[in-house]
């Protein structure tokens, strides 16, 4: 396939689409499937050819249109009208309502218009909701490998890397380190064997940012993978993605069959001699190869278990050859920074932070799901506009940022803007893209505690802080959280916090304080509710009140 | 891989001290060759080193990160500190977090007085656990004829594993579960005596800074480790590269 | 009383779940224990007959892990009454031999001596005999400790080198000369 070739399949695809007067579009990535969108899908589908519209109206499966929680969400008229919670007996008044334009029942009807929706900057999500995942047609139709097309006939490798260098991307798996400065690293690496990864290892508590991209639009992550291999001169790539995301594996598999098959990958990609191939490795589950060390090693067939760094793996990587590692989000950045240039790019967000990112809003809060906002938006502006505020009329208390890496952000700095810098001044992280909100029903040790377990049962045990750390700092929450810790447990709690976060290999033991510094730093009160008084200001711990009897268990 | 840049003489600072070493050697490979004492567990000359137990962090001016310095490569104009109140500080927790993991009863332990961890606690002053011991239910392994895997003393370290697979070459040894839940096992799991890898050679005994692997039929306090073999047959190995 | 005389310091030594060895080692500084007579007032010790500890007690130093309420009790009662405490030996200051039993659900233990492996008078006691902790703890985990002489049992040297210390009014530093197993 060369480029002309390419632009007749999305001039095709494009033409076939606009025959119909009605597309109507059903998610089906996991979150609506797991609604049963796929039997609305069916319904509808049905229904359609029962009326005889199948030459006007077309039902389309597509990706995650993000209000998750609200799903089966369909969607027609160009998202003009959208409906939520549809069951397949819905299929009918929605087909009345799109094609007859009928007033559908209010229960399944969303506001379009919502601050939910508008709010939003879509890059990386541009196509999700929008294209069948399923086909590389589609993809194509949306401009999709035009910018891989674009480096491997028009651009020097460096080139390539100028352009990702000049958008400012900064990575989308937690740290934020500069995009542009680790490609250049790998690409100055030498000239021999190289690989390109894909970090699809998503871990954090409630967040589902690269299951989404990769279940709504998995072309865009290989060609973001594809640009990267030419660029930095590697011809073979791995996806490692996690078991537990089946579906996401699917369409990727799909894709990258596709992709083959249209000679969008394999070797003499667009007719030229670029050659990349991608194969994907499951991951079994483990937090820790989210960290790009572990994770080499498990693809290596090893166990699992991060290495101390300097050596980078831009340097020394998978079996010791120089490695790009980035994330889904990465990758899913890179089309559209090299069609429209990462000039363009760097006018969104904010001065160190460019661009968008893509958050998965959970916890107590109205509109739960996916949002891809611009870098530089407030947390009050996340929470309150887009989010809807706190349901039930209840009081915001804090929200946690970067999962079980992350700190939990008071009310007193909603306004900060979220980026890198202004996320790390307040002791969180911009994280993956977990964004959990509590209002004053979670209790502040109760959190910490929740999160400290987590890293307690995913440290891999390589290094001594992060194994006996976590453990015993998640002791000493359980027993503040019990009402039998003392003064001293606290002043413990205190030190083991500072020297895990300094002392640990690798990034899971460095950050698993931070939940519990901040709830620290910020809640105090609560913490010293349980020790001294025995009682859980939330209502959600059960303090014993005679510290003296609890305390050997007499 | 790209080329291995030529090996440079360096000049660097170890607790203000003025050394030289080649930028192929570790910070620690060079505090040693001057006479500077940087604590160690899990590192021992003769196998690779993984940078795991964390004794070793030194801070080096201009990076805002502790560094293991087993691992950590000279360069030139370093300046390294290995002793600060923090450091110090840090490397006692670090032994006590060991201590307060398993179930290291020194009094009876085999290795009562020739033991890594006991003599780098007295020698750091780390005289009682400020934090609770765990006191987890662990097995002892006696299925083999000879040998006795003890993981009430295991620290973890891993140098059995190691020297298992890079010295001995039987990779009998390795390491399954994860935080305090992770074992070193024999043969994927299966009892030490009934493992058709293991060769007896017994190096993984010697090498384990603790009373965790040991002889049968030594008393408290008996079991001496032997570890004469190892710079000779790392140098073997080395050649024979 | 005669005049001018220093007073003798007030010490106390106890004896709560150990084997007695530290105290063995104790009385093992030999023809220096004429030497500690002159200086010291032992008012409450197994080897003395003051039935209950008493106030104003100048160096507790206590034997032994925690294992029991009646440990229990003791302990926070000499710490409330004694300015200076010494955590002696092992078991005071790890847990050690008696600490292994912590491992096992205490009433899987009580079970097996008493009853699995008991030919007569298959009962757990109740009476008389205070109950065992769940755990049995080092004497820092109840109460602070002043002084750490870790050793099982610690020397004879080793102990008589942290009592003249005391007696000195100083610290004793003892990392050089004990050590956890000493």
């Amino acid at each position: 396939m060369n480029q002309d070739d390419l632009a007749n399949i999305a001039v095709q695809t494009k033409q076939e689409e606009s025959r119909y007067d009605h597309v109507i579009k059903v998610c089906v990535a996991a979150g609506c499937l797991s609604a049963n969108s796929d039997q609305v899908k069916t319904q509808l589908e049905s229904e359609v050819k029962q009326r005889g519209l199948e030459s006007c109206c077309k039902v389309k499966g597509v990706g995650c249109m993000g209000l998750c929680a609200a799903g089966p969400l369909v969607a027609g008229e160009g998202n003009e009208k959208m409906f939520q919670n549809v069951t397949p007996a819905d299929a009918s008044a929605i087909l009345d309502s799109i094609v007859d334009n009928k007033p559908a029942p209010e229960n399944v009807v969303i506001d379009s218009h919502l601050d939910f929706f508008t709010g939003q900057k879509k890059i990386v999500l541009e196509n999700s909701g929008e294209i069948d995942p399923e086909r590389v047609e589609d993809y194509i139709a949306a401009d999709g490998y035009e910018a891989l097309f674009h480096c491997i006939t028009k651009l020097k490798p460096l080139g390539v890397v100028e352009q990702v260098t000049k958008s400012g991307l900064r990575g989308r798996g937690g740290a934020g380190f500069p995009t542009g400065l680790k490609w250049t690293t790998v690409y100055k690496a030498g000239t021999g064997q190289k690989y390109v990864i894909c970090n699809a290892d998503e871990g954090d508590p409630g967040a589902f940012m690269d299951r989404s991209v990769l279940e709504s639009d998995p072309h865009r992550v290989l060609e973001g993978m594809a640009i990267a291999g030419y660029a930095v001169g590697a011809n073979k790539g791995f996806i490692y993605c996690r078991a537990e995301y089946p579906l996401a594996v699917k369409r990727l598999r799909t894709a990258i069959r596709q992709a083959e098959s249209h000679g969008l990958l394999g070797n003499n990609i667009g007719e030229t001699h670029f050659d990349f191939k991608i194969e994907i490795r499951l991951g079994a589950g483990a937090f820790v190869c989210g960290e790009e060390t572990a994770l080499i090693a498990s693809i290596e067939g090893g166990r699992g278990t991060p290495r101390p760094r300097p050596p980078f793996p831009a340097q020394s990587g998978l079996w010791d050859c120089p490695t790009l590692i980035n994330n889904v989000e990465t990758f899913a950045n890179i089309p559209p920074i090299i069609r429209r240039g990462g000039e363009w790019y760097s006018t969104i967000g904010t001065e160190k932070s460019k661009g968008t990112k893509v958050f998965a809003l959970a916890g107590r809060v109205v509109n739960t799901g996916l949002i891809e906002v611009p870098m530089g938006i407030t947390l009050r502006e996340i929470i309150f506009k887009l989010g809807g505020g706190i349901p039930e009329g209840r009081r915001f208390k804090a929200v946690q940022s970067g999962g079980p890496s992350g700190g939990c952000v008071p009310e007193q700095y909603l306004d900060i803007p979220v980026d890198y810098d202004s996320l790390a001044s307040v002791g969180s992280i911009m994280g993956s893209g977990g964004m959990i909100v509590m209002d004053e029903t979670s209790c502040m040790v109760d959190v910490a505690k929740f999160f400290m377990d987590f890293c307690m049962s995913e440290s891999c045990g390589k290094c001594v802080p992060c194994r006996v750390g976590t453990t015993q700092m998640h002791n000493i929450l359980e027993r503040i959280s019990e009402g039998r810790a003392t003064q001293n447990d606290l002043e413990q709690l205190k030190e083991l916090t500072g020297m895990v976060k300094a002392a640990s290999l690798c990034g899971l033991g460095q950050t698993a304080p931070n939940p519990t510094l901040t709830t620290l730093r910020y809640f105090m009160d609560e913490y010293k509710a349980h020790i001294e008084e025995g009682r859980c200001p939330a209502g959600i711990c059960h303090p014993v009140k005679d510290k003296e009897e609890a305390e050997v268990g007499a | 891989m790209s080329t291995a840049p030529g090996v440079e003489i360096c000049t660097l600072i170890i607790e203000n001290r003025e050394c030289g070493g080649r930028s192929d050697q570790t910070i620690l490979d060079v505090a040693e060759e001057y006479g500077i004492f940087i604590p160690t567990l899990c590192r021992l000359p003769g196998l690779s080193s993984i940078g795991a137990c964390r004794m070793c962090l030194v801070e080096v001016k201009g990076s805002n990160k502790l560094l293991p310095a087993c691992v950590t490569k000279v360069q030139e104009g370093m300046e390294v500190t290995v002793n600060s109140e923090r450091l110090e500080a840090y490397r006692r927790t670090t032994l006590e977090l060991l201590f307060s993991e398993r179930n290291h009863i020194c009094s009876v332990c085999v290795t009562n007085g020739h033991c890594d961890l006991q003599s780098l606690a007295q020698k750091l002053g780390v005289n009682h656990i400020t934090m609770p011991y765990l006191h987890p239910h662990v097995e002892v392994d006696a299925s083999h004829p000879r040998f006795i895997a003890d993981h009430n003393r295991c620290i973890l370290c891993t140098r059995c594993i190691r020297v298992c697979a890079e010295i001995e070459g039987a990779h009998t040894w390795d390491l399954m579960g994860r935080g305090t839940k992770a074992r070193v096992i024999t043969d994927l799991n299966r009892p030490w005596g009934e493992s058709e890898s293991c060769t007896g050679c017994g190096k993984c005994v010697q090498v384990c800074p603790t009373g965790a692997l040991s002889e049968k039929g030594q008393a408290a306090g008996e079991m001496m480790k032997r570890r004469q073999f190892l710079p000779y047959l790392s140098m073997m190995r080395e050649v024979g590269k | 009383m005669t005049k001018a005389k220093t007073p003798k310091a007030r010490v106390a030594t106890v004896w709560l779940d150990g084997c007695s060895g530290c105290h063995m080692s104790l009385l093992d500084i030999d023809e220096r224990l004429i030497l500690l007579a002159d200086k010291i007032d032992l008012v409450y010790s197994p080897l003395v007959d003051a039935k209950d500890f008493p106030e104003n007690v100048d160096v507790a130093i206590v034997e032994g892990a925690v294992s029991n309420t009646e440990d229990l009790h003791k302990i926070k009662l000499i710490r409330k009454n004694s300015r200076v405490l010494v955590s002696l030996g092992d078991c005071a200051v790890t847990g050690n031999i008696p600490s292994m039993r912590t491992v096992f659900p205490l009433q899987s233990l009580l079970d097996r001596v008493y009853d699995e492996n008991a030919t007569i008078n298959k009962k757990v006691p109740t009476k008389v005999v205070p109950k065992l902790l769940e755990q049995v703890h080092p004497l820092h985990e109840i109460v602070p400790v002043d002084v750490y002489v870790p050793g099982c049992p610690p020397s004879a040297d080793t102990i008589f080198l942290a009592i003249s210390e005391l007696l000195e009014g100083r610290v004793p530093q003892l990392n050089e000369v004990t050590r956890f197993g000493a």
